[in-house]
């Protein structure tokens, strides 16, 4: 599996580290109440198909890298910085 | 008074010649991080221009000589390599003072891109590699900064206190390399 990283290129995936969906992106307010903090922490989907995920080029640029990958083929959709996905 | 004597990296390991390829230690002078802060790029890289003789390099690049390089070093970061850095940058980045934090070696003479084609994930050959480009990737397990350089030769530093492995790494892979002929 190979990630296109926005500033390095293609690169093999033993470059990246795996964070898990990208819910960081979404932090709740500290006074958004348990049941927006319980599903931040705790519940997540299980998609067969497209997901959104945190990725962190370790072994490259150290970025962290939003991907689009469908869990169903591997195959990767769109990649972008967290960074500039953020503001 | 205890007499303390300055130990290079690489002291006692190199140089190294296997075949035809070279693996020679680097005084690189002081290494400075650079990180612009936010919106300060264009700016920090006049300054740059100014007082030292080369821009901001865009990722996967390295700009500057011999004398003084700016290698781009990951995600809005560049090593100052050589010159002690002009005070007149920390006013629009970051700046850490890294001299001695790192190995630098440098790898020359026909066949070096085929030991670091048994290294590194990234296709590192002239075509797709020229000189003035620089990359951050794995060098076997470990992280390394690589740099096409004068003559074509590769720098590469990676972290001082994986010096013996980085010697021990690329001595492997030349001796693979000369083993084939």
């Amino acid at each position: 599996m190979r990630i296109p990283c926005p500033l390095c290129g293609t690169r093999d995936r033993r470059e990246f580290w795996y964070r898990g969906a990208a819910v960081d992106l979404e932090r709740p307010a500290p006074d958004a109440g348990v049941e927006a903090w319980d599903d931040f922490v705790y519940l997540r989907e299980n998609p067969a198909g497209p997901t959104r995920e945190l990725w962190y080029h370790e072994g490259g640029c150290g970025a962290w890298l939003v991907v689009e990958r469908d869990t169903v083929t591997h195959e990767i959709g769109r990649v972008a910085l967290a960074s500039e996905e953020r503001s | 008074m205890v007499e303390l004597v300055a130990r290079t990296p690489c002291a006692g390991l190199l140089p190294l010649r296997v075949g035809a390829v070279l693996l020679d230690e680097v005084a690189p002078g002081a290494l400075t991080s650079v990180s612009p802060y936010k919106g300060q790029a264009e700016a920090l890289s006049k300054v740059l221009q100014a007082a030292h003789g080369m821009g901001f390099p865009a990722p996967s690049r390295a700009t500057g000589d011999r004398q003084a390089r700016a290698i781009w070093f990951g995600h809005g970061q560049a090593m100052l390599v050589g010159p002690a850095p002009d005070p007149a940058l920390a006013d629009h980045a970051a700046l850490t003072d890294q001299s001695d934090a790192w190995a630098a070696v440098r790898l020359h003479g026909p066949g070096a891109e085929d030991v670091l084609a048994r290294l590194v994930p990234v296709d590192l050959r002239a075509g797709s590699f020229p000189e003035g480009h620089s990359m951050r990737s794995l060098l076997f397990h470990m992280t390394a900064s690589i740099t096409r350089i004068e003559d074509g030769a590769f720098l590469i530093l990676a972290f001082r206190s994986m010096a013996a492995t980085l010697v021990h790494d690329l001595q492997t892979a030349m001796e693979a390399v000369a083993a084939r002929g």
